[in-house]
Formats: C-alpha cells, sequence, structure tokens
C-alpha cells in the first residue's frame, strides 16, 4: 500500500512538472522539474515519508526495465543505424573516454587532497 | 509445422496488447538472473540485450513494433515518475553536496558538456547525420532524462535509448582501466567521472570496486541529469549546433 501511495506521488509530481514547463512554455522535461520540486520538498520536510522513499528505491531498481520499450524502437530506424553504425559507436566510444579522462583530472584539480574522512559510503 | 505456428503467434498477438508487456518483463527477467549470476560484468547488461532479443523475436515472429508498442508503453510511462525519484539519491548526497559543491558542481557540469560535445563533433568527422548527433548528445546521463532532452533537441528518442545503454556499458567496462593508467587513485574523483560518463551503468560498477566510489558516482549521475535540461541545449545554441 505503501508503494502505491508513494508512486502517486511520484506521478503528482511528475505531472505537476510537465503541467508547469507546459503553461510557461520553457524547453526543461517536466519530470526534471518534477525531480527538482521533489529534492527541495525532502530538504524542507524534517524527515523523508517512508512511502516516498521505498517506492523511489522500487522505481530505481527496476529502472532498466522502464526504457526498453523505447530502446526496441531503433527496430523502425534499421536504415539509419545501417549506415551510421560505425560513426555511432565509434564517437561514443572515444567520448566515453574523453569524458573519464577530462571529469577526472578536473575534478583530480579542484578537490581539497586528503578525503580519507569522505568515505561515506553507507 | 513451424510456419502455422508463426502464423498461430502472429495472429493471437496483435490483438492483444500486454503481449508487449509480458514479453519485455519476461525477457528482461531472464537475462537479469544471467547478469547476476554472472556477477554483473557489465557486457551482459540486461537492458541491452533485452533489447537485442526483443528485436530478433519480433522480426522472426512478424509482429510490427506498433503492436508490442501497445503494451510496452506501459512501463515506458513510468520512465516520468522514475526519473522525479532520483531525487531521492540527490537528497541522500546532501552532506556531500553542501561540503564539496563547487569542485562537484563544477565537475559535473563541464564534464556533462565536454562528453556532449566530443561526441557531437566526432560524430561529424565520422559523417553522421545531423539527426544522430542530436540523438548522441545527451547519452552519458540516464535514460529518461536522456530521452527527454533528445525530444527537446529533436533528435530520434529510440537511438538515444541505444546510445545511452552502449555508453554506460563501455564506461562500466573501461573506466577502472583508464583511471589506472591516469594513476588516480582518490575514489571521490574517480566516482564523479564515472557518473558523470556513464550513469547508471557506471554507477552500479563503481559500487563494486568501492563504496565510495558509488556513492560519489551515484551523486554525479543524479546531479548530472538534473544539470543537462537546463545547461546542454544553451550551450549547444552557443556552438550554433542547435
Amino acid at each position: 500500500m505503501k508503494l502505491i501511495i508513494g508512486v502517486m506521488v511520484l506521478i503528482t509530481y511528475d505531472q505537476v512538472g510537465k503541467w508547469l514547463m507546459q503553461s510557461l512554455d520553457w524547453p526543461i522535461p517536466g519530470s526534471v522539474v518534477g525531480m527538482m520540486l521533489l529534492f527541495i520538498s525532502l530538504v524542507l520536510l524534517p524527515k523523508p515519508p517512508a512511502a516516498l522513499v521505498q517506492s523511489s528505491k522500487f522505481l530505481l531498481r527496476h529502472l532498466g526495465l522502464l526504457f526498453v520499450p523505447a530502446g526496441v524502437g531503433i527496430m523502425l530506424l534499421y536504415d539509419l543505424v545501417a549506415d551510421e553504425w560505425l560513426a555511432m559507436l565509434v564517437s561514443m566510444v572515444l567520448s566515453t573516454f574523453v569524458s573519464l579522462v577530462f571529469t577526472a583530472y578536473l575534478m583530480q584539480a579542484m578537490i581539497p587532497v586528503d578525503g580519507t574522512e569522505e568515505s561515506d559510503g553507507n | 509445422m513451424e510456419t502455422e505456428w508463426l502464423e498461430f503467434l502472429s495472429d493471437w498477438f496483435p490483438s492483444n496488447p500486454l503481449f508487449g508487456l509480458l514479453v519485455t518483463w519476461l525477457i528482461y527477467w531472464l537475462i537479469q538472473q544471467l547478469y547476476l549470476r554472472q556477477q554483473a560484468a557489465p557486457w551482459l547488461h540486461p537492458v541491452l540485450w533485452s533489447i537485442v532479443l526483443i528485436i530478433i523475436l519480433l522480426s522472426v515472429v512478424k509482429i510490427d513494433y506498433e503492436v508490442y508498442w501497445s503494451g510496452g508503453q506501459i512501463l515506458h510511462f513510468f520512465l516520468g515518475p522514475a526519473t522525479v525519484a532520483l531525487a531521492w539519491p540527490l537528497y541522500q548526497h546532501l552532506n556531500t553536496i553542501r561540503k564539496l559543491w563547487l569542485p562537484v558542481l563544477v565537475s559535473v557540469s563541464s564534464g556533462v558538456l565536454v562528453g556532449a560535445t566530443s561526441v557531437i563533433y566526432l560524430a561529424q568527422l565520422l559523417g553522421a547525420s545531423e539527426l544522430t548527433q542530436l540523438s548522441l548528445a545527451p547519452k552519458s546521463v540516464t535514460t529518461p532524462v536522456a530521452i527527454a532532452v533528445t525530444e527537446q533537441l529533436g533528435g530520434l528518442t529510440a537511438l538515444t535509448a541505444g546510445f545511452v545503454i552502449i555508453t554506460g556499458v563501455v564506461g562500466a567496462m573501461f573506466g577502472a582501466m583508464i583511471f589506472k593508467a591516469l594513476g588516480i587513485v582518490d575514489q571521490r574523483v574517480k566516482g564523479i567521472a564515472m557518473g558523470v560518463s556513464a550513469h547508471g551503468v557506471g554507477t552500479a560498477r563503481a559500487w563494486q570496486i568501492d563504496h565510495t566510489m558509488g556513492a560519489f558516482s551515484g551523486l554525479a549521475m543524479a546531479l548530472s541529469a538534473f544539470l543537462v535540461a537546463f545547461i546542454l541545449p544553451p550551450w549547444l545554441g552557443i556552438l550554433g549546433i542547435l
């Protein structure tokens, strides 16, 4: 029951975010705005509601399953993928390396050196 | 005999939208079992192989994507609420954000932009179409957000869904190797780089390596998912790509 209530709350935030962006005519995805609103709510609340935590964990644990249907849509783009798969793959792999190296160096340069007390791996 | 069986399947399923739901669930679950048994080896990522297997299945049984989608969209609808749920991991990292907000914020936002910019120019250089370039841009953030951003940029969401997963698998497979080659030992630094570059798939890998790395990867993933919608479209505008 908690799970259902929690998911309903998440859907509500999602809908509010979408409605807000539509009425303001801003180009930010409504669900991201919903995420922001929920984050603010959590910071303001004295304690995160159990139902919300439970349902968030539940959805995030099964996140992978949720984007399979969209991924299967690639089959409609067969011609495009057949033509450009090499460019797609090479650019994806190389830019992932670029992103890893760049972000690591930047973070390394900016972070205070001693971080032993930062181990907060729950 | 075999063709009769195929005919039966393709007659039966189109009248039944729950088929898409069931097939997705079943195939995902089976691969998930295999994946967990192999200690979550990144190349066996369930999303990647579920997509591949379902495409093969639909082609063999000759079922249109639209028919599959009539059931599959039931799962797809929950991407919105799942995106909202990312507020929870973000909230859990509140203390880290408070302590290290400047390096984390700068690294994550620059990392997202460098990742997107490099993939666009590389794809351009290699002769990919503009549509492909735009669909590649948000590849390093978690899928629901990437799909929303691609919609906004005018790319193809199905392409993006595939790109995001493959990017995550690539990052998870090679991340540790790259950090070693660079001589980076700080788990916080590794985690941030992993979360920015390889979202949830990289974060899952980071948790296996070290808990601090996992926590920072989760933070970078949630933060980049949040920031990308605000910073990527204007940035592409400045570059004249959008």
